[in-house]
């Protein structure tokens, strides 16, 4: 028996809702392209909610790059397969400048500097090199140059957060910290981020925790908290808590999952369908598609009831093996919807290295989709698959996100560059990016 | 420092040993060079032995086994599960061994109850329609971290030492004897010795590399078995294939989880190793002859040991063909002779406590005591620090006491910042800090599908918040602790397993940078 399910057609079919997947449909419905987007957005909880672009190169000597254009261009010289160098230093900066100027107006407000990496503060008390950081961190920077004496917040129940942990370890780069441990307006026991970030969001609340901070102040010159100061308020709940304080208040990033991820995806859930996206956020594309003609006929299935999505064209930004893109058993790995050709190693005795932290990174990281100057996914002998198939973001090969720390900006620059060729094919004029 | 009686090594043997000499009221000293059970007696089955498995290879061992397992079950049955255990044979498998199989048991006396293949799946559903023949037999699971860590509790409870992170760098003999064991302490460097009467090497693997100090040789073969942890407990018994022991022919439930092995490959040292990739495949490839369940389920972590064999000469074969029985050397009769030098070698986890036993009969010759054993008629007590390790009790415990301020640290495994405020008592009774690792070893903590993602960090925090950490020292330990849960995940990375290797990675070298640690930066 045939079972018949609604189909719905469109030019674009975004497979994907990480970053490079949202932002492979946020740079295709700034240039009008009729583009539905499939996956599931569970994964972007996930993301730290930092814009790395690159800050480590070569990885092996751990060499950190205060300015991530020197940087690129260093890793495009030193590796040419690295899908930066496919992509190119100018569309990497026009990909970063749209994608921050579109969170910009967005409300979400992130800060960089043009030609320099920035700094946050992580939850253990390292600091990591990043490129652009939700405003809310951006005072850190200053602080860690000057170190005025702040007083960093913690609160009972939020595990794996200690003031005093990041006091103890930034200890000797920044002397003048002080910690204090507050209940948190509201809540009790076990807390979690998005709990947290939600009860901020009334208005209560917010007095309450600055009412809480205010006595402990002291000499303090900046207050640091766990980043939960809001979700789709976020702006309005960090100005308002720095007016109440009346000093500078910045975030340091939590555990993930974190709120600095889950404010990117709600922002996009909420942003593109209004940009024209069409976005069937708790679908998934299941495995083995037809062509038909030029079309790829694709089902999509998940909580609600399948459909079937004719697509001209695919941006394929399906992630890797947390994301699902790809797949390993004991042998070997795989692509998971088109069983696309996966560059890796020989085999499993050679995907990862017996130490954890091990200088050189793990081999299988390497492992992905190689891709042509179209950011085609290509077999072994160099022959693009489907001419209209693109691919963007951690499923590519040759790279190694994690350790170069170049996560977003691979995913965003990819997903640009992606979007620009998938554009030509689709035949359709290339015109000015409209926010 | 002075005692009558310094054991090196803080395996069963060793621990066993404290507790039998301190209850004959000899003052020890036990020194490990890492932590307790960190060598064999930490990468071991967890398995009390029938007998039956050595019924061709070493009868007498068999048959000790046997006795061992009756009294254990007796005398410490707060460490054992007493599951019972079948031996099964496939078709295909030998069928002059199974034809004499209940022949050997009755000649070393294991009893064996035979079964038809219909009657075994009943009682374990996940054996393999192929069974052609089947055997119970009176195997258990055991868990060797809370005998060593109890064996060690009652020793210290009667005045007995334990230095951790100390490891022996060297002898001081004068007149055939040594006079003074020296120490240098692994976390600080900082080295001391310590006079005793009696000195008895238990470290196991590293038996040669000791008596080696003292220039006596013991040629150790060391002999790695490989083991692997699945995610849910498969069966309620021990399930041994029923032939000539080979790898990948038992499967051992404990608490919540069953633990598949092992091989046995020739190694050089045994202080590099790791459970390796074909060996992993080759062990899932036999297990899953008898319960095919094994091909597909997911596997938590691999692990392996080093099985100390003492050799007599350079003979090839398999290392399996060499005695289980264990060796207690005097070195009175070695070249050079010392009078209170004796090494205590081989054997296996069941008959720990008769190697203990023969070893303090030995030393107390050489004190001219003659107070007898009591390790085989009065009970283990059952200490609180020692509970900690077995799956699935701080769930139960978590769950009656419902107290929403003692918060879970490890999310996987369900342990409350009450068992770790528990723990770091009993490590600071025994002289020791208490470093992510020693809870780590003291507890479930990170031995849960994240393998330590979230809890490393969670328990870091709590640790620093309590005080007991300084400046950077969380991020070491951190790396440190993530680093040995790496060595189990790192041969099993597949499927769900390695999006999740992902996700710790994306965490703690993305994030934290954990990597960057003490590396010069651009």
């Amino acid at each position: 028996m045939k079972t018949v399910c609604p189909e719905i057609e469109c030019d674009l079919l975004v497979i994907g809702t990480g970053m490079a997947g949202m932002a492979a449909a946020l740079f295709a419905a700034q240039r009008g392209i009729d583009t539905v987007q499939v996956g599931m957005t569970g994964e972007l909880n996930f993301a730290s909610g930092l814009l790395d672009l690159l800050g480590m190169h070569p990885v092996a000597k751990a060499q950190i790059w205060s300015d991530p254009w020197e940087g690129i261009a260093q890793l495009i010289h030193d590796q040419p397969d690295h899908p930066y160098a496919r992509i190119g230093v100018d569309t990497i900066r026009a990909a970063m400048e749209t994608f921050i100027g579109f969170l910009n107006t967005a409300a979400l407000p992130y800060r960089c500097h043009a030609h320099q990496n920035a700094q946050v503060i992580t939850p253990v008390g390292t600091l990591k090199t990043t490129y652009a950081r939700p405003e809310s961190m951006a005072w850190i920077d200053r602080a860690l140059a000057n170190r005025p004496p702040c007083l960093l917040v913690d609160f009972p129940g939020l595990r794996g957060f200690s003031a005093h942990q990041i006091k103890a370890v930034l200890h000797e780069r920044w002397p003048d910290l002080r910690t204090a441990r507050l209940p948190f307006p509201g809540l009790t026991g076990e807390l979690q981020t998005e709990r947290m970030a939600r009860r901020l969001e009334t208005p209560v609340a917010r007095a309450q925790l600055a009412d809480a901070i205010r006595p402990q102040l002291g000499d303090a010159r900046g207050v640091g908290l766990p980043a939960v100061l809001g979700i789709a308020r976020t702006q309005l709940v960090f100005t308002e808590l720095q007016q109440a304080l009346d000093v500078p208040v910045f975030e340091i990033p939590t555990m993930l999952p974190a709120v600095t991820g889950l404010r990117l995806r709600e922002c996009f859930e909420r942003q593109l369908p209004q940009m024209g996206v069409r976005a069937r956020y708790q679908q998934k594309i299941l495995p083995t598609p037809s062509l038909a003609g030029d079309c790829f006929i694709l089902k999509a299935g998940g909580e609600l009831p399948e459909v079937q999505v004719r697509a001209r064209a695919i941006v394929l930004a399906s992630g890797r093996f947390f994301g699902q893109g790809l797949h390993a058993d004991r042998h070997a790995i795989r692509e998971t919807i088109f069983n696309l050709p996966v560059h890796q190693p020989a085999d499993r005795s050679q995907w990862h290295r017996k130490e954890l932290f091990h200088d050189e990174g793990h081999p299988i990281h390497q492992a992905g989709l190689c891709i042509d100057t179209q950011f085609r996914p290509v077999d072994a002998q160099g022959r693009c698959v489907y001419p209209n198939l693109f691919a963007a973001g951690s499923i590519l090969a040759h790279q190694d996100w994690i350790r170069q720390k170049c996560g977003s900006g691979l995913a965003i620059a990819s997903a640009y560059a992606a979007v620009q060729a998938c554009q030509a094919v689709l035949g359709q004029t290339p015109q000015a990016a409209t926010a | 420092m002075e005692t009558q009686v310094l054991i090196i090594g803080g395996g069963v043997t060793g621990t066993g040993l404290v507790r039998d000499l301190a209850l004959r009221g000899v003052d020890c000293i036990l020194v490990e060079k890492q932590d307790l059970n960190a060598g064999a007696s930490g990468g071991n089955h967890g398995l009390l032995h029938s007998g039956a498995r050595y019924i061709a290879s070493d009868p007498a061992a068999a048959a000790e086994c046997h006795r061992e397992n009756l009294l254990l079950k007796k005398l410490a049955p707060h460490c054992i599960e007493d599951t019972g255990g079948l031996f099964v044979a496939v078709a295909g498998d030998d069928e002059a061994y199974i034809a004499d199989f209940p022949q050997m048991c009755s000649a070393c006396g294991i009893p064996a109850r035979p079964l038809t293949p219909t009657e075994a799946r009943e009682r374990e559903p996940a054996l393999s329609d192929r069974i052609i023949a089947a055997y119970a037999v009176d195997d258990a699971a055991i868990d060797p971290f809370k005998l060593s860590l109890d064996n060690m509790a009652a020793g210290l409870q009667r005045g007995s030492q334990l230095l951790r992170f100390s490891q022996v760098t060297g002898f001081e003999t004068h007149a055939g004897r040594i006079r003074s064991v020296q120490l240098r302490n692994t976390l600080t460097g900082r080295e001391t010795h310590v006079r005793a009467d009696v000195v008895v090497n238990a470290s196991g693997a590293w038996a040669g590399q000791v008596a080696a100090l003292a220039g006596i040789d013991i040629r150790i073969r060391y002999s790695k078995g490989s083991l692997l942890v699945t995610h849910h407990r498969i069966g309620q018994r021990v399930i041994n294939r029923l032939r000539k022991a080979t790898d990948g022919d038992i499967l051992v439930p404990g608490g919540t989880v069953s633990i598949l092995g092992t091989t046995s490959e020739r190694c050089v040292s045994p202080d590099v190793i790791y459970p390796e990739i074909h060996e992993v495949d080759h062990i899932i490839d036999e297990g899953s002859a008898m319960l095919p369940v094994l091909a597909n389920t997911r596997y938590i972590r691999a692990y392996c040991g080093v099985r100390p064999l003492i050799s007599s000469d350079d003979e090839e074969g398999d290392d399996r063909s060499v005695s289980r029985g264990f060796a207690l050397i005097d070195h009175a009769e070695s070249t050079p002779g010392l009078d209170n030098f004796i090494t205590i070698s081989g054997g296996k986890l069941t008959t720990f406590r008769l190697m203990a036993e023969k070893t303090a009969d030995q030393v107390c010759r050489r004190l001219g005591l003659c107070q007898p054993c009591r390790t085989h008629m009065d009970p283990l007590p059952q200490t609180g620090d020692a509970r900690w390790t077995e799956p699935g009790l701080t769930p139960s415990l978590w769950i009656r006491q419902n107290d929403p301020r003692d918060m879970l640290l490890c999310e996987c495994e369900m342990v409350p910042q009450s068992v770790v405020d528990q723990l770091v008592a009993s490590i600071r009774k025994q002289g020791g800090d208490p470093s992510l690792n020693a809870i780590g070893l003291r507890s479930r903590i990170g031995k849960g599908p994240c393998q330590g993602t979230f809890c490393s960090q969670r328990l870091a925090a709590y640790l620093y918040d309590r005080g007991e950490l300084e400046q950077d020292q969380g991020l070491r330990e951190l790396r440190s602790f993530m680093e040995k849960r790496w060595r189990g995940q790192q041969p099993l990375l597949w499927d769900i397993s390695l999006a999740q290797a992902e996700l710790l990675e994306a965490m703690h070298s993305g994030v934290f940078g954990l990597e960057q640690l003490d590396k010069t930066q651009g």
